[in-house]
């Protein structure tokens, strides 16, 4: 394209601007637009309105259940009809997958609100009176009002139980954790693969596992005499101790492979930093390692311990029930709350039932006790530390700095001064 | 530019004074401290696998002499009497898998659609809710969902009243032709029909142990479904795609892996399921292929019912039927592990 210039006529044009710009007004870049939420609204009165007509009129339907789910298929019907009155195939899919995926999501929402809200619900009964919380059930037969008897004793057994678990299974899980993340290997590379066959195994059999080998096995040999006598306290029977042994077979798995998740997802780059500041593999651990996996470590313990707690099958081999309070684990029967609660609810009568919800919902509160812990504790990411947390760290600093100085100053007191050496002159230059 | 007279002109950079350079030995000397940690932990690793394996070998030598005395029966066998020396787990162990299937039948699209809205759907701020509920879920304890469902489910959503009336009549009525669902001894139209046929059934307890194993496979599948590739999302967007065209051309193909693994994780819980099943079924001993109709039993739930057994050939046929399950268990979630982690990649974050 070939132009003459003629430089002076040349003109800028500046678009025209309003005298009073205004507000401007933020664009929304949703794509929802108002013939969608028309659509939606349309298609859900139709599909309500049909379906009271054939529940209500047109056929023999009846059921609560019933009406929701066909209020459900006809809604998507006639909201996917609408939307292909003006919309092309790919969009009409897109809008029935939004739609059920929606639906399935409530759906879940619901039961567990539903489950909740249910046990709390039938447990108020159980709940209002003061005695189910210090009571146990020694005086409380099967026809006893609800303000006779209580849980104490199931909840000094689920407490008991579950610490000595605790006591068995963190130290232990943490420092297998450690071993599979930090001694790489053949070896734990056949233990991960044991631990993960492990969680596989069911909490009934780990039951079953300690009711044949700790409560018949050793009971057996205590009474054939093959048992030596210092170890008798070892063949304990039906007790708290057993089911806390059940409950250590089945949580430890569980607590070593989240704990070796969490610490692999330590950043190798950290622990390269502390071995090239010349700390030993375990300063590099304790100091570095098991600092910043803590947070994820805390809640794979109190996500185990949840588990842990609320389970029942190896519980009910191994624990024995009592109507009394016990809180000596090593001995006699000691009951807990999840095995409380089923022994509760399978009896006919409406007393024991209501006793048996409002454990399940003491128990229900525990462990949501237990989530909101392991929440608190494991929202963050590792390494990154609270208000408290950075002040702890800023004091030991500081003290730090404080230790070097009166030593630094210590050192300069005690010995004159050397004199300061060029250290230019030690390394000799090759050529 | 100089051009070099050679045509070979590759140079080997000499060291003109030192000696040729050789590989050093890297030798490392570990501290005292370190040889105690790896001792320690060495321990602590070989103890789990001691605990670990006693469990197995404990199990199986238990269970030999009920084994060996049913020998290949114990598997074919629908008894369970273990003084007249005629016990077996082909019922239990058909009603194990009937009620698994029911569970996952039931879990799977519940799961896909709750993961698939978290991951996709939610906006930015719920969701870290809802994933926070989904865990909750799963930590529900056992017997409350058993509770549940023997309490509300059974009487007051399914099999409501005298008639019985409900999913599973409603079920029987127009499929009972599939022998799945057909029920013995039930007319569902004779007003007189009793509900208790239709009461404490394989699929009422599959509902219940549904609702343990979903939010286990919804949050495994979450993060399968979190980790698909952005830049490819981003792709199908740019080409048009709406975003559940997004989501089957992305994410599913993606996730596909752990979507199985996932399944099969939820299976292997849903085998072993204890608690829920006791609660609802009345065990019994016969194959009952009728999933509507009352009756069936799992493994776990005949262990839970029968442990207090006092002849020793009985606890030994229950070892036999807890390694029967174990080793189920074992098979599947082996095969989850394995594909969960072919479809990861990058088990560690090695910066």
């Amino acid at each position: 394209m070939t132009t003459t210039m003629e430089a002076p006529t040349t003109t800028t044009t500046l678009p025209e601007r309003a005298a009073d710009p205004g507000v401007e007004v933020r664009r929304t870049t949703g794509s929802m637009r108002r013939t969608d939420v028309f659509v939606a609204l349309g298609a859900a009165w139709a599909a309500l309105s049909l379906t009271a007509l054939l529940f209500t009129r047109l056929t023999p339907f009846d059921g609560a259940l019933g009406f929701v789910v066909v209020t459900f298929v006809l809604f998507v019907a006639i909201y996917g009809l609408l939307t292909g009155l003006d919309e092309r195939g790919p969009t009409v899919r897109d809008r029935i997958a939004a739609v059920l995926v929606h639906g399935l999501a409530v759906l879940m929402l619901i039961a567990l609100v539903v489950v909740v809200v249910f046990t709390f619900y039938r447990g108020l009964d159980a709940l209002g009176h003061r005695n189910f919380y210090t009571q146990d059930m020694r005086d409380a037969g099967p026809l006893q009002p609800l303000s006779v008897g209580g849980i104490r004793h199931a909840v000094i057994g689920t407490l008991e139980q579950i610490g000595i678990a605790l006591a068995f299974t963190v130290p232990m899980g943490v420092v297998a954790a450690v071993f599979l993340a930090e001694l790489p290997g053949r070896f734990s590379r056949f233990v991960r693969t044991i631990v993960e066959a492990m969680t596989a195994l069911p909490s009934v059999v780990a039951g079953l596992f300690i009711y044949s080998s700790v409560i018949l096995l050793l009971n057996q040999w205590r009474e054939s005499g093959r048992l030596p006598e210092s170890l008798h306290w070892l063949a304990v029977g039906k007790s708290g101790f057993a089911a806390s042994l059940a409950i250590s077979v089945m949580m430890l798995p569980i607590v070593i492979r989240a704990a070796d998740v969490v610490i692999r997802l330590v950043p190798g780059t950290l622990r390269e930093a502390s071995l090239a500041l010349g700390g030993s593999q375990w300063r590099t651990v304790w100091h570095v390692v098991l600092p910043t996996a803590r947070s994820g470590l805390m809640t794979a313990i109190i996500l185990g311990t949840a588990r842990g707690i609320g389970e029942t099958s190896p519980v009910l081999l191994t624990s024995g029930v009592t109507a009394y309070t016990n809180a000596n684990p090593l001995h006699e029967p000691q009951i807990s709350l999840p095995l409380y609660v089923f022994t509760s609810v399978t009896r006919p009568d409406a007393g024991m039932i209501a006793r048996g919800f409002g454990a399940a919902a003491v128990l229900m509160f525990l462990v949501l006790i237990l989530f909101a812990i392991a929440r608190v504790i494991g929202g963050k990411p590792a390494g990154q530390l609270g208000r408290g947390q950075r002040r702890r760290r800023a004091g030991r600093s500081y003290r730090d700095a404080v230790r070097f100085s009166r030593r630094e100053r210590a050192r300069l007191a005690s010995a004159p001064p050397e004199p300061i050496r060029d250290t230019s002159d030690d390394t000799e230059v090759s050529t | 530019m100089v051009l070099v007279d050679e045509p070979r002109a590759t140079v080997t950079p000499s060291t003109p004074d030192g000696p040729a350079d050789r590989p050093r030995a890297v030798r490392t000397r570990l501290l005292a401290s370190d040889h105690v940690f790896r001792t320690v932990a060495r321990v602590a690793g070989s103890m789990v696998l001691v605990i670990m394996l006693l469990v197995g070998i404990f199990l199986s030598v238990q269970a030999w002499p009920a084994v060996r005395r049913a020998g290949w029966g114990f598997l074919t066998t629908q008894d369970w009497d273990t003084e007249g020396n005629h016990f077996g787990v082909a019922g239990v162990l058909v009603g194990t898998i009937l009620i698994a299937l029911v569970a996952i039948t039931i879990a799977l699209p519940l799961a896909i659609g709750a993961a698939l809205y978290i991951s996709e759907y939610a906006p930015r701020r719920i969701a870290p809710v809802l994933v926070n509920l989904v865990d909750l879920m799963a930590a529900v304890p056992s017997v409350v969902y058993g509770i549940w469902g023997f309490f509300l489910l059974q009487p007051h959503l399914l099999v409501v009243g005298n008639q019985g009336e409900g999913l599973p009549r409603w079920l029987t009525t127009y499929f009972g032709w599939i022998p799945l669902f057909a029920v013995d001894e039930y007319q569902p139209r004779d007003p007189e029909a009793s509900a208790s046929r239709l009461t404490s059934s394989t699929f009422i307890a599959g509902i219940v142990v549904a609702m343990m194993v979903t939010p286990i496979i919804a949050s495994v599948m979450r993060e399968v479904f979190a980790q698909a590739p952005p830049g490819e999302r981003e792709g199908a967007y740019a080409l048009g795609a709406t975003k559940w065209g997004m989501i089957r051309s992305v994410v599913f193909p993606f996730g596909r892996g752990g979507m199985i693994g996932a399944t099969m994780l939820g299976l292997g819980r849903a085998l072993g399921e204890t608690i829920g099943v006791v609660l609802i079924i009345s065990i019994g001993f016969v194959i009952q292929p009728h999933i509507l109709q009352n009756g069936g039993g799992s493994i776990s739930s005949l262990i839970a019912s029968r442990y207090q057994e006092s002849t020793e050939l009985g606890v030994a046929a229950l070892m036999g039927a807890g390694l029967v399950l174990f080793g189920m268990t074992l098979v599947v979630n082996m095969l989850a592990g394995v594909i969960i982690s072919r479809s990861r990649s990058g088990a560690s974050s090695e910066a």
